[in-house]
């Protein structure tokens, strides 16, 4: 007996245990192979990096600062990105811009997915009048075009709230409003992909399961069903990010976005086709770091589909 | 199967409403704007103002002016008239339409037509060279926001290379081949950006398509009992991966009618897409109404087709 468990010991086995692995390393795992993927992550780090070393080489008040007798410069020594029509420098406000940019795709991304996933589950959970009612309303606001809605909304009330400060650097009122507008206009996606996994979620016998043991019904929405989601959510709210930033930028290319003197991305392209042939520099540089963080993001939200999906093998 | 469509047509009657409603009431929270064009004219007094919106019937709850506008357009089909031009905006749209047909159509058609081969291509040919090129390429092509192709294209095909002009002139009638070539050469840039974007996205999704049905046991069957490889792509491949391609392309095409808001603006294109920007900036609300419910009326009917389409393609779709 003693000789046979003896074969069975941790100690004859090689010398490397069988590692368990999370679901999150094995995703994790499988992102790091997907070359696009990496890509992207390290796109994204090099963009973060630029505008977070970045603010520390130009201040926001050297970024607003207007100097009519240097308005439209091109790239020199000085302003390598040159300056815009009122004299300002691009560079430096590509860096505060794109603080202002990431932050209304991560913070509207945030909105979308509270309403997405409460619409989504309510729906998707109890089914009936619930769902009919709110599938309804989410196929209405999906049937108009969400740039409609993002204008009439960015049209009144782009200035209803007053500029605010925080952390020491004055905000333009117009950026929370555009944050809630993006993230109220793109949360309908969501929700039809939260209550395509609830429906078949709540039919599994763990769900019968927690009924019989008298679990509250919000308790297993949001304990034992949410969870199980998390995977096509991640998917869709990092994509969600780039469309969020995306539609910023369409807002403001139609005169409608984040005001002064706070500057986005998008903003910046605000006087473009005025200046498409004698100044391209100034829509050039942002309109660049736009689309590089919108195919990072693509990139990374790509590969973690690949890589969150547990039918696609792992090694 | 018609008493299906019938209760489909009835199931689109709420969320049609819905959407008029939706649109109107943000649009009517707007209160006093259209008159914005008075609103510093001191050359205007009040009476006339409120003659105007009384004219105009804002001098009404917007439940009230939501309830006849609904009425008049069940009753009469009639779209009302525009607040800044006075025309009706049935006209308005009429006018505008043949230039958003030529110039989104003309992009959307292009696009299919590109996609289709494209994505066939690349997926009976996975992992080549042409694969790579043409995935990476479609992976940054609907990654490009369509404003800054707009401007690019613009700047070396306009500026530098000076191929062809920028700005989109409507007065340009076409009466012998010379004109027909400069209206031709005129549509040329907006219908490139579009088509770059339209393509690249279906191209992606032909693919994708494409290699799900491929591994398939129907196609090793077909395979094995001696059909040629041309047969087992087209017969059964390409005909069961265009099922869903079909959906996708069919309820595009609503879309086209709505326009394109910013290529038409960057290349002034004078469409239903820039009709709405000015409609939206001068709060035109019956002009956004009526293009509003004539999209929403569309999307309800290419679902409807869309629907017709799947049991024509895939006869295993029973409607009941």
């Amino acid at each position: 007996m003693a000789t046979l468990a003896e074969t069975f010991t941790p100690a004859a086995q090689p010398a490397v245990p069988h590692q368990v692995y999370s679901p999150m390393q094995l995703a994790w795992r499988k992102l790091r192979r997907n070359r696009a993927a990496v890509f992207g992550l390290v796109l994204l780090g090099a963009l973060i990096a630029y505008i977070i070393v970045g603010s520390f080489v130009f201040s926001e008040e050297y970024a607003n600062h207007n100097d009519l007798s240097l308005r439209l410069q091109g790239p020199s020594a000085e302003h390598p990105f040159g300056t815009d029509p009122i004299g300002r420098d691009i560079l430096a406000r590509t860096i505060y811009g794109g603080q202002i940019s990431l932050l209304i795709g991560l913070a509207s991304v945030a909105i979308s997915l509270v309403v997405g996933v409460l619409v989504g589950a309510f729906a998707g959970y109890y089914g009936g009048t619930v769902d009919s009612v709110l599938m309804r309303f989410t196929e209405a606001v999906l049937n108009i075009p969400s740039l409609f809605l993002l204008i009439i909304a960015a049209k009144y009330a782009g200035d209803k709230i007053r500029n605010f400060e925080l952390f020491g650097r004055e905000f333009s009122g117009s950026l929370i409003v555009i944050i809630l507008i993006i993230g109220l206009t793109s949360w309908m996606y969501l929700a039809r992909i939260v209550r395509s996994e609830f429906l078949s979620l709540k039919e599994r016998e763990y769900i019968t399961a927690a009924h019989a043991l008298g679990v509250k019904n919000l308790r297993i929405i949001f304990y034992h069903v949410l969870p199980n989601t998390t995977a096509p959510i991640i998917v869709a709210a990092t994509l969600g990010v780039a469309t969020a930033i995306l539609s910023e930028a369409y807002i403001s290319f139609l005169g409608l976005g984040v005001r002064a003197p706070t500057a986005t991305w998008g903003n910046m392209l605000e006087d473009a086709t005025r200046y498409i042939e004698n100044a391209p520099h100034i829509w050039f540089f942002p309109g660049l770091l736009i689309l590089i963080t919108v195919l990072a993001i693509n990139f990374v939200g790509d590969g973690l589909r690949d890589a969150l999906d547990p039918r696609t093998l792992t090694h | 199967m018609n008493q299906y469509f019938i209760r489909r047509l009835l199931f689109a009657m709420p969320t049609l409403l819905a959407i008029s409603f939706i649109i109107f009431a943000v649009l009517s929270l707007a209160p006093n704007d259209p008159m914005s064009q008075f609103a510093l004219n001191p050359a205007v007094p009040q009476e006339v103002r409120d003659n105007i919106r009384r004219s105009l019937g804002l001098d009404q709850p917007w439940p009230i002016r939501y309830g006849k506008w609904l009425y008049t357009l069940v009753t009469t089909g009639d779209l009302g008239f525009s607040f800044s031009s006075r025309l009706p905006v049935t006209e308005l749209i009429l006018q505008r339409l043949p230039t958003t047909l030529w110039v989104i159509g003309m992009a959307y058609v292009l696009s299919v037509l590109l996609a289709i081969p494209l994505g066939v291509i690349s997926a009976v040919k996975q992992y080549s060279l042409f694969d790579h090129l043409a995935t990476t390429v479609a992976f940054i092509g609907f990654s490009l926001p369509t404003f800054f192709t707009g401007l690019i294209f613009i700047l070396i095909f306009g500026v530098r290379l000076k191929w062809f002009p920028w700005i989109y002139d409507s007065t340009i009638k076409v009466t012998d081949a010379d004109s027909f070539l400069l209206v031709l050469k005129q549509s040329v840039l907006p219908v490139m950006v579009l088509t770059l974007f339209q393509t690249a996205t279906l191209m992606r999704y032909v693919r994708a398509s494409m290699l799900e049905n491929i591994p398939q046991d129907y196609v090793r069957t077909a395979r094995a009992k001696g059909l040629s490889e041309r047969a087992v792509l087209f017969g059964h491949i390409f005909r069961n991966s265009l099922i869903p391609v079909v959906t996708l392309i069919a309820l595009g095409i609503p879309t086209i009618f709505t326009g394109a808001l910013i290529t038409e603006q960057i290349f002034r294109v004078p469409g239903i897409g820039s009709l709405l920007v000015s409609s939206f900036n001068s709060s035109d609300t019956p002009v956004i109404m009526g293009v509003t419910i004539i999209f929403a009326v569309l999307v309800v009917l290419f679902n409807l087709i869309v629907d017709v389409l799947y049991g024509f393609l895939d006869p295993r779709i029973k409607y009941s």
